[in-house]
């Protein structure tokens, strides 16, 4: 053994010295300026167009209205397109720059989280390949998914300590001739929704007030690297991030709390795909059947697609139990398009959910049969030739007008 | 009564696997404790539980964060053995347990142990890798790893008939989506251009990444080498 039982006793002896009225205010950006002095990075600017929010102590965070450049997620694209598609076209309904890449891998998280079978450099480089990659463009990186999001913060600060592993990075990446880039902040789409709030509210055509919601905070967003994520004093007296949970009152719904807020999804990584026992039961026991029980919302929303999955995904095995389950499951990306009037199927995607949506959509006046009528229409094309696919032509004219 | 040499470990665990020497559970331990992360996961616990109250595995599970970083701290290496051999397996990486007033993260704990469990290729390891080796391969291979084609009723019978739905109109439904890297494409999340793809290939090589799925998997070793290998190869 190489430390004493002395050693560990003094380690173990000091106390954690905690003041309310100072609290940590953490901005790993001092760092990474310096480290950026010396030459051993280069750190990409947030654009000009950009909003400064208040993040958990006090620090205020950039965040980029336009030319973006969009980290897509596995999960959302693999099985809730509609989330992808919602996050573009609300940019397109704001008639702001952004780019859609093809140059861009998974941030590999999922895997490493639920399999461990990879290690500490790989991740570094997998991140850093990607910013180098958006660097390339000059957009600035807007990250879809939550684990990511999370991932890469956790990843950015192990960046930014430790030099061994800066090293090794960089030689890897000198193997493609790539720089060793990091974002000046990390910023997930849905502070990007949370910034335009006011501005998605403001193009409302359906209303929303007759709503009753539940949020979902996503744990890779607020838990991973806590300091970085949005608070305001005016949510929760600030004692709980505001993501989410501001855009849905902007957009007139009641936000409803419940005992179990804190509790994560039950996604599990590994949990979801192999021990599914795991992720159903914590689902549906600790977040779903509470929400029901305590305040019986139309809605859950959440603003990570692990979590979409697994709350969605694991009512119907419930509902066969005859568990009180049976809340539709949206991203706030979903909620702000339906908002804003998008198409239930061509832009928001609504038929790759599981848990039924029709009532939510009838509560919103919203008469879904009528577009899933129009939806058939187009499927019909695409069947029979005369129609490649669904395109932004096809997309981007909200349609839906109940206000 | 005053903690001395003789009492400061109480509670010390039994050896549980004795097919397997000390010393081999000790290297592995100093495996994790050499980690440069390690300093910044642990600091020492006060035992008070609050991981575990929020932890949704400690709720299902015969497992406990707390027990994990008490474990660490004391450096408890029959104890760490049996954590790492099945405990950590449990954990749903959620980061609850960041909330930690000892500024630990026994979530990142996990991680690193996990690390050293699949380096070293550990037998219980394996079995608890072999579902899994489905999804190592569709990322390392595509680039993203939920692919739409992985819905199918036989994989998710317990997500309902929904599923079915979306297997059967995979095609189609796939092209009605206006985004165009996502239009059309059924097996993988998004398209990804050949170029990105090798330069994951060469991150793989070049970290050891290749190497810890041959400890894992042999198979899946093989596979992934040859395709890689020929990609690489043609560049
Ligand atoms: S990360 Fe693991 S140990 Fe921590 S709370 Fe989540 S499940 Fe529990
Ligand atoms: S919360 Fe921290 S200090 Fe308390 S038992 Fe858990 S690891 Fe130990």
């Amino acid at each position: 053994m190489t430390t004493t039982v002395e050693e560990i006793l003094e380690r173990k002896s000091h106390a954690v010295i905690r003041d309310p009225e100072v609290a940590p205010i953490v901005d790993l950006r001092e760092e990474l300026f310096e480290l950026e002095a010396r030459g051993e990075v280069i750190v990409q600017r947030v654009p000009e167009n950009h909003v400064e929010v208040t993040t958990k102590f006090g620090r205020k965070k950039k965040i980029p209205i336009d030319h973006t450049w969009h980290h897509k997620s596995c999960g959302q694209c693999g099985h809730i397109p509609g989330y992808t598609s919602s996050i573009f076209w609300l940019h397109r309904q704001f008639d702001l720059d952004y780019l859609d890449p093809k140059d861009q891998t998974s941030c590999t998280g999922w895997n490493y989280y639920a399999s461990g079978a990879s290690n500490a450099t790989a991740q570094a480089a997998v991140m850093s390949r990607n910013f180098a990659a958006a660097y390339e463009t000059g957009y600035f990186p807007m990250i879809h998914c939550g684990t990511s999001y999370g991932h890469y913060k956790e990843v950015r600060e192990q960046l930014i300590h430790h030099k061994g592993l800066r090293d090794e990075v960089r030689r890897v990446l000198d193997k493609m001739g790539k720089p060793l880039v990091i974002p000046e902040e990390l910023v997930h789409y849905s502070e990007w929704i949370h910034v335009m709030r006011k501005r998605i509210a403001e193009k409302q055509t359906v209303d929303m007030s007759a709503i009753t919601a539940t949020v979902h905070p996503a744990c890779h967003y607020y838990k991973i690297v806590v300091e970085d994520a949005i608070y305001d004093p005016e949510i929760y007296g600030g004692q709980r991030m505001a993501t989410v949970t501001a855009t849905l009152q902007a957009l007139g719904m009641n936000v409803a709390d419940y005992s179990t807020w804190y509790d994560c999804c039950g996604f599990g990584f590994r949990h979801i795909l192999v021990q599914r026992d795991f992720t159903r039961s914590f689902a549906n026991l600790r977040k779903i059947e509470v929400m029901k029980n305590e305040v019986n919302p139309d809605v859950t929303v959440t603003h990570d697609t692990g979590c979409v999955t697994t709350l969605d995904k694991s009512q119907f095995a419930a509902k066969a139990h005859d568990r009180k389950v049976g809340i539709p499951v949206l991203s706030d990306a979903q909620v702000s398009a339906l908002a804003m009037g998008a198409h239930p199927f061509r832009v928001v995607q609504m038929h790759w959910h599981s848990t039924d949506w029709r009532p939510f959509m009838d509560k919103l006046g919203v008469d879904w049969q009528k577009y899933w009528d129009e939806f058939q229409g187009d499927l019909e094309l695409i069947r029979s030739g005369q129609k490649a696919g669904i395109t932004w032509e096809d997309a981007d004219k909200p349609v839906v007008n109940v206000a | 009564m005053p903690t001395t040499l003789e009492n400061w470990n109480p509670g010390k665990a039994e050896n549980r696997h004795p097919e397997m020497t000390y010393e081999e559970k000790e290297k592995l331990f100093l495996e994790v404790k050499e980690d440069p992360r390690y300093e910044d996961f642990l600091y020492g616990c006060y035992e008070c539980g609050i991981c575990v109250s929020s932890c949704p595995s400690a709720r299902f599970y015969d497992y406990s964060p707390r027990v994990i970083a008490q474990a660490m701290a004391r450096e408890d290496v029959e104890r760490i053995y049996d954590i790492i051999s099945e405990d950590i397996w449990n954990c749903a990486q959620c980061f609850s347990c960041v909330r930690c007033p000892r500024g630990n993260n026994p979530g990142g704990l996990v991680t690193l142990l996990r690390e050293v469990a699949v380096r070293n290729g550990l037998q219980e390891t394996r079995d608890v890798l072999q579902g899994y080796s489905r999804v190592i391969y569709k990322v390392m291979l595509k680039g993203n790893q939920v692919s739409p084609d992985m819905l199918q009723p036989d994989f998710f019978p317990d997500w309902g008939p929904w599923v079915a739905q979306f297997s059967a109109n995979m095609p189609v439904w796939r092209k009605a989506i206006p985004v165009d890297t996502l239009r059309g494409v059924t097996d993988a999340a998004w398209r990804t251009e050949r170029k990105t793809l090798l330069e994951l290939y060469t991150i793989w090589f070049e970290t050891g990444n290749m190497d810890i799925i041959k400890e894992i998997d042999e198979g899946l070793y093989d596979l992934l080498a040859e395709v890689m290998q020929e990609e690489l190869e043609d560049q």
